[in-house]
């Protein structure tokens, strides 16, 4: 039983509308609650709804119950969230304004405007904000790089900074910004092009009991030809003049050659230390950069080294790898050292190699990695660290399938991401005769509390590392790859 | 150096709740924007992205609040405008008769039966019809008129200068309210009124302007109204009154006792005389702001009763249009909805200078007359900051701690926020020939913007 509701003018952010879907959905066959974009009309046709003629400023409300009293009980949820979203909101906005350049404006201190909003429409924000003399992080995708180099362009002329678009993750003078994690203050600086990768490398230093000053992100794209480090430059210069920060660290994906070097020129000059990890064939993981940082500093503990958790199934069956990931940094720095280990083509979303190309949403045969962050996979539903639902169903065909003989898995804490990831995927884990590797990337500060988020995947059977590097090896191990 | 590193974080969020809540979690100080999606598309965009707006934006309220408005004479159209027989001015952008409202009809016949080119309406009417009158706008002389704003070579003009750019303006003398010319009446007591005003008052106002050492300072009296109850669109009890005290003196000095009490009679007892001098003087203020490149300041909204039409200050003369809105409001009478006409006058120059509904707090007194309350009228001018570049100190509105008038409206800021300009007007019936239905409420259509940003990106190639 279907019923499609429009309507016109109603606009919600895309999370808070999968909120709403998600809550109304509970019990019943559909529940799309959704802008009306070219892609979420889609979606609702494939749900076999018969929609009139909408515009992107349209609220879909679709509902497929299995009877008329379902039915309207979801239509009652979706109000009532609807009407609860727009309370705290309004609660929240008693006394700001519609623009973030306008609403800081009344406040004092160094500004920031955090952008999320739909990543065609972040430039317009950005660039006011810039322009109101504030930096700006655009957690947005979807923004043109020749947008991306003009907003960098015009916070150089006005020395502030941009991090983004597609960033995260910051932490800035302890202030969590998007996705981040809880760590003890230190006098250690980190530049990030990526944000999973901040927060890894960020989690790793703190359970090795070193703290950060800062860590700015620059997006995936600045270290790109086209941007050419625009951000990372002005993001070298702020940490040398910071009084707190010592040391600094960049983290990155693989960098266009001619940038990576150009920013080790840079560092060249500088009075601190800059001490470069960026992911690649020939570069170090994430723990390897940890390690190096911490050998600077003079600290030898490595808590990262054993697992730190266990109560799980150790043998192998054979078969191969399956890796679900929710960080796309973490997937990378995985598949570049099952790579290295294995010697033949790791299948994934996000391949190495353009032939090792897999569909995320088919059956595996060989070793497969799967970026659930991925923007194809994300697109009408929220990013896997929010919301797991995709990661468990497939976390539960892995476990049947028999080609399948290891499972990786990553589980991020911190701000912004899910409350309750270990509750989510305990049962799927327990379902498992298969050996499960965890990295579990948090601190114990984190809001979902580390300790038991620990617990609670070891008790499901998962084998629990800190490391993403260390519980991929494991993971290889547990299949016989020769080391 | 940016401080970014070394200050305590402030942060705004625009976009996902989640990471505005992750914030508060952390107890940062924050605010959540209400932000929704921006009308404009790829033109906004590409507006946004011209280096010259901000700077250009910022010259153009300098320039606003730098203006000034005095008045330096009063005399018929013929000589203040060069204006000839069978040419007439009228409210908003050009329009023809075939278009014309009712009463923008009812005005221009009144107008033929006041300059004697008809005998009766009627004949007006076939004249009129036949285009035997050459129609302008009065924006396009550097004029403004209010409601129809029709003037004609024999109304008398006050003529008002701004000293920081010697720019002039007029406008014509205010007829009261009820069935008058502007109103779209055109009975027999309207063209008698109308003589009167010629013969006598004119005349009489010019005497007084001419005598007095000084110039009569408008702006700044506007800044006093402005502290006394009166909002200068529908409200301009106390700047008549401070008229005409700074007048008074010297036309009693210079006229016949019998005519001087009459006119000031007139004056005193027609709460919106001074209205056609705020209105000049905003236009003097708005003017200050025109062609600047780049810039996306409106400098001009006015209305025909048929057109809503805007000009920016990056695109010269051209005049962006929309159809414009029917008010809504409190009705006179019998009067209802369904008599009044849609939004017409330049006197929504107010509002582009950051006066009228811009500034409805500091008139709590008329809010109820126009179908308020006085929260909404504190909303709506805290609304109004939002779509505009900055705030005019000249004008400080009382209740707001003296917070300066919210000025000059940014087409960016209305696409972005979808806020529309908030006017307060007079309703017109929308038979010709009926006057005056109500006062109320209204906005500018949305069509008026995103023309003008169309028009703004056209510029930029």
């Amino acid at each position: 039983m279907r019923r499609i509701e429009i309507r016109p003018g109603f606009y919600r952010d895309s999370v808070s509308l999968m909120q709403v879907s998600q809550r109304a959905g509970v019990g019943i066959d559909g529940a799309l609650v959704a802008m009306a974009t070219p892609l979420n009309v889609e979606l609702a046709i494939q749900m076999g709804f018969v929609l009139p003629p909408t515009s992107p400023n349209d609220l879909i409300i679709a509902i497929d119950a299995p009877n008329q009293e379902s039915l309207s009980h979801a239509f009652d949820v979706v109000e009532e969230v609807l009407e609860e979203q727009l309370r705290k909101s309004r609660e929240q906005s008693l006394e700001s304004g519609i623009t973030p350049a306008r609403t800081l404006g009344r406040t004092q201190g160094a500004g920031i405007a955090l952008i999320s909003v739909p990543g065609e429409f972040a430039f317009i924000d950005a660039v006011d904000a810039l322009e109101n003399d504030m930096n700006v992080m655009i957690f947005s995708d979807n923004v043109t790089v020749q947008d991306e180099i003009l907003l960098k362009d015009i916070a150089l002329s006005r020395d502030l900074l941009v991090m983004g678009p597609d960033c995260g993750t910051a932490i800035i003078g302890g202030v969590g910004l998007g996705f981040a994690n809880v760590v003890s203050p230190g006098s250690v600086g980190i530049i990030a092009a990526s944000g999973t990768g901040a927060q890894h490398l960020t989690t790793l230093l703190d359970h090795a009991g070193v703290g950060i000053s800062h860590c700015i992100g620059l997006g995936g794209r600045d270290l790109s030809s086209a941007v050419a480090g625009r951000s990372a430059k002005q993001a070298l210069a702020l940490l040398e003049a910071d009084e707190h920060t010592d040391l600094i660290v960049f983290v990155s994906k693989p960098a266009a050659a001619e940038v990576a070097e150009s920013l080790q020129n840079v560092a060249h000059a500088m009075k601190k230390k800059v001490i470069f990890g960026l992911l690649g064939s020939t570069g170090s993981d994430i723990t390897e950069t940890a390690e190096k940082v911490l050998d600077e500093i003079g600290v030898t503990d490595r808590p990262w080294v054993n697992e730190v958790a266990t109560a799980g199934s150790t043998g192998s069956t054979g078969g191969s790898l399956r890796a679900l990931f929710a960080g796309g940094t973490l997937c990378d720095e995985a598949m570049l050292i099952a790579s290295k280990r294995t010697r033949v083509p790791i299948f994934s979303n996000i391949p190495l190699e353009k032939e090792w190309l897999l569909d995320p949403f088919g059956p595996a045969t060989s070793h497969a990695f799967i970026d659930f962050g991925d923007d194809a996979m994300t697109v009408g539903r929220a990013h896997p660290m929010i919301d797991s639902k995709l990661r468990i169903e497939r976390l539960a065909k892995e476990v049947n399938d028999p080609s399948c003989g290891v499972i990786l898995m990553d589980v991020v804490l911190g701000h912004g991401a899910t409350s309750t990831p270990g509750e989510e995927l305990s049962a799927a884990i327990s379902e498992s005769s298969k050996p499960i590797f965890i990295s579990l990337i948090g601190t114990t500060l984190d809001p979902q509390n580390f300790e038991r988020q620990k617990a609670i995947l070891a008790q499901a059977g998962a084998r629990v590392f800190l490391s993403n590097a260390y519980a991929t090896h494991a993971a290889l191990d547990a299949l016989g790859v020769p080391r | 150096m940016n401080k970014l590193l070394s200050e305590s974080l402030a942060t705004a969020t625009a976009g996902v709740s989640l990471l505005h809540d992750a914030l508060l979690n952390q107890g940062v100080v924050t605010q959540a924007v209400g932000w929704s999606p921006p009308l404009g598309g790829k033109d906004l965009h590409d507006v946004m992205a011209d280096q010259r707006r901000s700077v250009a934006n910022k010259l153009a309220l300098s320039k606003m609040l730098n203006s000034g408005a005095v008045l330096v004479d009063v005399k018929p159209a013929s000589e203040a405008l060069n204006l000839g027989r069978g040419e007439f001015l009228h409210a908003g952008p050009p329009i023809e008769w075939s278009r014309a409202s009712g009463p923008m009809r009812g005005a221009l016949i009144a107008a033929m039966l006041y300059e004697k080119m008809a005998d009766s309406p009627e004949d007006a009417e076939r004249i009129l019809e036949k285009n035997g009158v050459a129609l302008e706008p009065c924006h396009h002389r550097g004029a403004v008129g209010p409601m129809a704003g029709v003037v004609t070579p024999s109304m008398w003009m006050f003529e008002l200068q701004d000293p920081s750019t010697g720019n002039k303006s007029w406008c014509s003398l205010n007829e009261g309210l009820g069935k008058v010319l502007r109103y779209g009446a055109y009975s027999p007591e309207v063209i008698e009124r109308l003589d009167w005003m010629r013969d006598v008052l004119g005349p009489l106002l010019q005497i007084g302007v001419r005598a007095r050492e000084e110039h009569i300072d408008v702006r700044a009296i506007i800044s006093q109204m402005i502290q006394m109850g009166d909002e200068g669109h529908n409200r301009n009890r106390a700047g008549t009154l401070m008229f005409l005290r700074d007048l008074l003196p010297f036309m009693i000095e210079g006229g016949t006792s019998s005519d001087v009490a009459r006119a000031a009679r007139f004056v005193g007892g027609n709460d919106h005389f001074f209205l056609n001098l705020v209105m000049p003087a905003c236009k003097l203020q708005t003017r200050a702001a025109e062609n600047i490149p780049g810039s996306t300041i409106v400098t001009v909204m006015a209305r025909n009763g048929t057109d809503f039409g805007i000009q920016t200050s990056g695109t010269g003369d051209e005049w962006f249009i929309g159809p414009a809105q029917t008010p809504h409001g409190l009705y006179l009478g019998n009067y209802t909805a369904a008599d009044a006409n849609p939004d017409i006058g330049d006197s929504a120059i107010t509002e582009t200078a950051g006066i009228g509904g811009f500034s409805m707090a500091a008139a709590p007194a008329i809010v109820r007359f126009i179908g308020g309350s006085v929260p909404d009228a504190l909303a709506t001018t805290r609304r109004m900051y939002e779509i505009c570049e900055g705030e005019n100190p000249t004008f400080g509105i009382p209740v707001l701690e003296f917070r300066g008038a919210p000025t000059g409206i940014d087409v960016t800021r209305v696409l972005r926020t979808g806020i529309l300009p908030q006017i307060n007007t007079g309703m017109a019936g929308k038979v010709a020939g009926t006057g005056q239905v109500g006062a109320g409420l209204v906005t500018p259509p949305m069509e008026a913007f995103t023309a003008a940003i169309a028009g703004l990106a056209r510029r930029l190639a």
